[in-house]
């Protein structure tokens, strides 16, 4: 039984972590219709600023906070510079956004190395609970726990606030929000700053989880598209669930079935796309 | 008042609207009639800032409008109802209000209770709704909704494209008593762009015909449904020599 909670948790994890990179990516992919196939690298830049000032003797919190700083005004040059340009040109913005992921996974590597690094638990959070005759990281629960505070977050900013309701609205109908005199501009960087933000926090919280490794971009990537396929796009309730769907699976699924892991996750998103083609949580296109 | 001079409009490389020239007197509805792609909606379009004029110049109260993006021109107090109401679904009828009022939610905040108060007195129908996502009203409720949403920013002018469209003929009546209300109790102007042209010819204190991007007729709503063109073109009625 306690084997079992052990992998509940870890699935749990795993799923919040996919949760936070999700959510931004699927923020943006409602909002903008933009598919940033550039969100893991950032993901994996998060967690390579993190480790960076920890070598520089920065404390675990603040170099998190400088991360998800410096993804978000990542995330602000690149859609003002860039992305603006290829709205609406679904193509374009697949080879663009893939582009700029090759770019920043190559100066990832020029800057970091091509070595496995490792990103030391916080010192806070540095211990372990009993849960029978099992120990369970105390890092583990952090991750779960934060996940579902960005969650709150998400659902208080969507449901209790005006930057909800116009991100609500844009979702809906785009053309419309400029025309209420909203600046839709400065909504999309907002928007993309802010999942660009989203991903950096998950790469530096996912860090001590994962590891850190050259390639950790793309399999992140992956994962979380298919967390937000599964969950519907543009939903990030739809990602919150998938997410802990996605995790939960995985997890049992490499305890069980260690060579077909990956396999089953990939069949639920295409039984679920064959049975609703929107997704869990999407909503249907007529 | 509404000033339009020489206005051209390219979508892509082919010109919709040709030196179009027009204007609007405070307190009045000026109804724009015309057939399917006469350029109609591209005129509203390009008034509101969604389009970008390629000549031409537009003025408001005295200050240019034309070139101004769309969230700029709401702030300047030109509203747009687009064609096919384009109201949040998945908003409620309040939320929908009030992001209406966008342009002046800071100046305003405080009296944001009364303007929705006041379109409400205005529409009794969306009171009931209140609460309910938009996406959940008929037809002619959206289409109160979106003309309440486009006066929450208590516009100097305020465009209507279609508000029959697809609307019951008793539920279209009720819609253009709520404009001739909107004209004389809160003296907006009005432009009414409509195929229904009984309807715009109706409440209209003056009317243009557009054909094929060009303004082909400019008159009162009698000189305009007397015209023989019109007649047999808009109203069916067919000339006998």
């Amino acid at each position: 039984m306690s084997i079992f909670l052990a992998q509940l948790l870890t699935g749990l994890a795993y799923g919040m972590l996919y949760f936070m990179i999700a959510a931004g990516l699927t923020i943006i992919l409602g909002v903008m219709n933009v598919v940033n196939l550039a969100h893991g690298t950032l993901f994996m830049l998060g967690a390579y600023i993190v480790f960076t000032f920890i070598s520089d003797e920065l404390n675990f919190w603040i170099a998190l906070l400088i991360s998800v700083l410096l993804t978000a005004v990542l995330g602000i040059i690149l859609e003002k510079l860039l992305i603006k340009h290829v709205y609406g040109k679904e193509l374009e913005q697949v080879l663009l956004t893939f582009g700029l992921s090759f770019i920043i996974a190559d100066v990832v590597k020029w800057i970091w190395g091509t070595e496995m690094q490792t990103l030391p638990v916080p010192a806070l959070l540095d211990a372990s609970l009993s849960i029978g005759e099992m120990v369970f990281p105390l890092y583990r629960l952090f991750v779960v726990f934060i996940g579902c505070l960005l969650a709150l977050l998400l659902w208080y900013l969507e449901s209790k606030t005006r930057i909800g309701a116009i991100i609500r609205a844009g979702v809906d109908d785009r053309a419309m929000v400029g025309a209420l005199g909203i600046n839709v501009g400065l909504v999309f960087t907002g928007v993309f700053a802010f999942g660009a933000a989203l991903a950096g926090l998950s790469g530096a919280l996912g860090g001590p989880l994962i590891g850190m490794y050259t390639g950790m971009d793309n399999e992140i990537l992956v994962t979380s598209l298919i967390v937000v396929v599964i969950g519907g796009l543009g939903s990030w309730k739809g990602s919150f669930i998938s997410a802990i769907l996605v995790g939960v699976i995985e997890t049992f699924g490499k305890v069980w079935f260690p060579s077909l892991s990956m396999l089953i996750v990939f069949l639920i998103m295409m039984v679920v796309l064959i049975i609703r083609p929107q997704g869990l949580f999407g909503r249907e296109v007529a | 008042m509404l000033y339009v001079q020489g206005l051209s409009t390219h979508i892509g490389k082919i010109q919709i609207l040709h030196s179009i020239d027009l204007h609007v007197h405070q307190g009045e509805i000026v109804s724009i009639i015309g057939a399917n792609g006469a350029g109609k909606s591209t005129l509203l379009n390009t008034l509101a800032g969604l389009y970008f004029p390629s000549t031409g110049k537009v003025t408001l109260e005295g200050e240019v409008i034309s070139g101004l993006p769309a969230h700029k021109v709401v702030r300047k107090g030109l509203s747009l109802v687009p064609e096919g109401r384009q109201i949040f679904s998945n908003l409620t009828v309040k939320e929908n209000l009030l992001l209406g009022m966008y342009s002046r939610y800071y100046k305003e905040k405080n009296q944001a209770k009364d303007h929705i108060e006041m379109i409400l007195d205005m529409f009794p129908s969306l009171k009931k709704h209140i609460d309910n996502l938009g996406g959940n009203l008929s037809g002619g409720e959206q289409q109160m909704l979106a003309i309440g949403r486009g006066l929450m920013s208590k516009p100097k002018i305020i465009l209507l494209d279609e508000p029959s469209m697809g609307l019951a003929p008793k539920i279209v009546n009720e819609i253009l008593e709520i404009l001739m209300r909107i004209k004389k109790e809160m003296g907006t102007m009005i432009i009414l762009v409509e195929q229904n042209v009984k309807a715009a010819l109706k409440v209209a204190d003056r009317v243009y015909v557009m054909e094929q991007g060009n303004i082909a007729l400019h008159g009162t709503p009698e000189e305009i449904s007397m015209n023989p063109q019109v007649k047999s073109a808009y109203l069916g009625i067919k000339m006998t020599s």
